[in-house]
């Protein structure tokens, strides 16, 4: 069964001794597309992700990547995924350029790449700087350099602006919408922001208690009912709460 | 070829790990610093000192001082400074340790107040008593007391009054420092595994840095390897610079067998890198490691004959203290540096604390939590 689809999830389940944080999520993604799964804390979004990321396993259903399922396929989908965690803290004392380096030394690549990536991020300029240093939108891009560095294939994101002021997310929002132009790149990333869902990905995966509320493309979203004006008032209307304060 | 070298994985992962040590003025502190200015306390402490000076409380109502000086060229003087102070003063005085002794004189004779259970307070005793039978106590209470500074008004030779002939020993490894050094080689290597390997793979852990590194083609194992190497390099550094640091203003030497000293000194590395993994095989807390390390590494500091020997334990406790790997380490060290030890001496030490560290390593390496 070669498959058409970038990302596979198939009634997927997972849950923590007594929080059911997955709960029967089936969800496919085309190449090229961009998916953005949107929902309030305590969603499930992180532990979904890091599923198809092949950090947690489900405790139920199937996921594939490219066609091949992480078991006995950790070597190739290692090489062609590129990510970044919600929070990661990186070592304080290195530079960008430095964790950059070590980063693209575990995919084999030298500094070329680390060059070539610090420019795609705008951090030509904090190259030489203590990642403690870096402001949070900095710390950020530093994260998406490193999620690109290897050339991936498939782009997991986990809130990739969340903690930023709208200057500091709209340059990340650039950065994706180049990438997406000048290559064939697959990405997922979770947000709580609709606007950030809105401008980014033309696929929106409303997702709340581990379960797919509504997908489709905004209009789609939007279109079942003339008096929501966007996807707040289409989340407030599904579950009666807000999607963030 | 050289891209090969120059991008590998362990290789970065070597660099990543030293470039952190170097840039961290702490690590820097606690691992050479810190080491070397106990040797210096400690040692100048409990060094022979020309001259002692112990105070003793003299309950009177009155103020006022008297100096006893007990003349020795062999064992070094010691001026008594008698304090008069009323008997509740007394009791401050010695619950501070200012004093260890307060003398009661009475038309009878002294008496004589102070913790039984203290080996200094006893000193103190001893060596005054025999002084101040000479001197009555009348004597001693209708003097008028100089004050501090003055002309002492008891000077008594001891070299000239005891018939006892005592033999200063200046054999190297006998002094107090000659103990202490190999102890703190030792305890370095303790605390560097289970700070710097340890905590630093739970701090990376709860950075979540760990499972962004496990998200990549990095080799599980080449972390691993490139944490302990440069552990290890660290630990030889650190007890290189406090042996030199020991030569220098100790003079102190190594007796024994050096090639067996090295396999020692490896030896006791691998035991404590193996404990530091399996501490943090789990936790992604800092607290938590925090506390494994000082649950781990306080009772051995305490049992384990680094600042005294453990025979001051009683019998029964020995045979518990010596299988403890910061004793063997220690014990092991300390043969070579002060008893001439070889590899006959320590090959058993060495061997244990090998087979020790591989198995704490291999069952933790069996519970890491990569994520
Ligand atoms: N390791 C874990 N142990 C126990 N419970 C967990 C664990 N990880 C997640 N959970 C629980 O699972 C549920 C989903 O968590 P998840 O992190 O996936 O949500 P999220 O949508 O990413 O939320 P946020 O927007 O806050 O990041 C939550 O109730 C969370 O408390
Ligand atoms: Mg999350």
């Amino acid at each position: 069964m070669s498959s058409s689809f970038a990302i596979e999830v198939r009634n997927v389940f997972k849950s923590f001794k007594t929080v059911r944080a997955v709960r029967g999520v089936d969800l496919t993604i085309l190449p090229g597309q961009f998916v953005a799964l949107l929902g309030p804390n305590g969603a499930g979004k992180t532990t979904l992700v890091e599923m198809i990321e092949g950090i947690q396993k489900p405790d139920r259903g199937e996921i594939r990547i490219l066609g091949m399922p992480w078991k006995g396929h950790q070597k190739e989908l290692r090489q062609i995924i590129g990510l970044s965690l919600q929070e990661t803290r990186y070592i304080e004392k290195l530079t960008a350029w430095e964790t950059l380096r070590l980063f693209g030394s575990f995919f084999g690549l030298g500094i070329e790449r680390v060059e070539e990536v610090l420019q795609l991020v705008g951090l030509e300029e904090k190259r030489k700087a203590f990642t403690i240093n870096l402001s949070g939108g900095q710390r950020q891009r530093l994260a998406l350099g490193i999620a690109l560095i290897n050339h991936p294939r498939i782009l997991l994101l986990d809130e990739p602006t969340t903690g930023l002021d709208p200057n500091a997310r709209r340059e990340i929002w650039e950065i994706l919408r180049d990438l997406r132009k000048s290559s064939d790149i697959s990405m997922i990333l979770t947000t709580h922001y609709m606007e950030e869902a809105q401008q980014l990905c033309e696929q929106i995966v409303i997702i709340d208690e581990g379960r797919i509320l509504r997908e489709g493309t905004l209009d789609q979203l939007l279109g079942e009912d003339p008096s929501l004006k966007n996807l707040d008032d289409l989340f407030t209307s599904l579950t009666g709460r807000w999607l963030h304060d | 070829m050289i891209d090969r070298i120059r991008n590998n994985q362990l290789g970065q992962l070597t660099l990543a790990n030293i470039l952190e040590k170097v840039r961290e003025p702490g690590v820097l502190f606690w691992g050479i610093g810190f080491p070397i200015l106990m040797a210096i306390g400690l040692g100048l402490a409990f060094t022979r000192k020309p001259e002692i000076l112990r105070y003793v409380a003299l309950i009177a109502a009155d103020t006022g001082s008297y100096s006893i000086i007990l003349k020795d060229d062999k064992l070094g003087n010691t001026t008594f400074r008698l304090e008069k102070m009323p008997w509740e003063e007394a009791m401050v005085q010695l619950k501070r340790g200012h004093v260890n002794v307060a003398v009661t004189a009475e038309d009878s004779g002294y008496r004589y107040h102070f913790d039984p259970l203290n080996p200094d307070a006893q000193l103190t005793y001893m060596k005054l008593s025999p002084v101040l039978n000479r001197i009555s106590p009348s004597e001693l209470q209708h003097q008028p007391a100089g004050s501090e500074g003055e002309r002492p008004e008891y000077e008594e030779d001891l070299s000239a009054t005891t018939g006892v002939e005592v033999d200063a020993l200046t054999v190297t490894g006998t002094r107090y420092i000659d103990f202490l050094i190999p102890g703190m080689i030792a305890m370095g290597v303790m605390f560097s595994c289970l700070w710097g390997l340890g905590y630093g793979i739970i701090d990376t852990r709860s950075k979540k840095l760990l499972r962004r590194m496990i998200a990549t083609p990095m080799k599980r194992s080449n972390y691993l390897v490139a944490m302990i190497t440069v552990r290890f390099g660290m630990n030889v550094i650190e007890a290189a610079l406090l042996f030199l640091f020991a030569w220098l203003a100790f003079g102190i030497t190594i007796q024994g067998n050096i090639p067996a000293l090295l396999v020692l000194f490896l030896a006791g590395n691998i035991a404590f890198s193996g404990i530091g993994i399996f501490l943090a095989c789990h936790t992604s807390k800092t607290e938590i490691g925090n506390a494994f390390i000082n649950v781990i590494s306080m009772p051995m500091m305490v049992l384990s004959g680094i600042f005294f020997s453990y025979h001051n334990f009683p019998d029964w406790a020995i045979p518990i203290i010596k299988p403890l790997p910061l004793t063997m380490l220690a014990d092991g060290i300390r043969s070579i540096f002060i008893e001439g030890a070889g590899f006959a001496q320590t090959a058993v030490l060495s061997l244990i604390m090998t087979v020790t560290g591989i198995v704490f390593f291999t069952v933790g390496l069996k519970l890491f939590k990569w994520h």
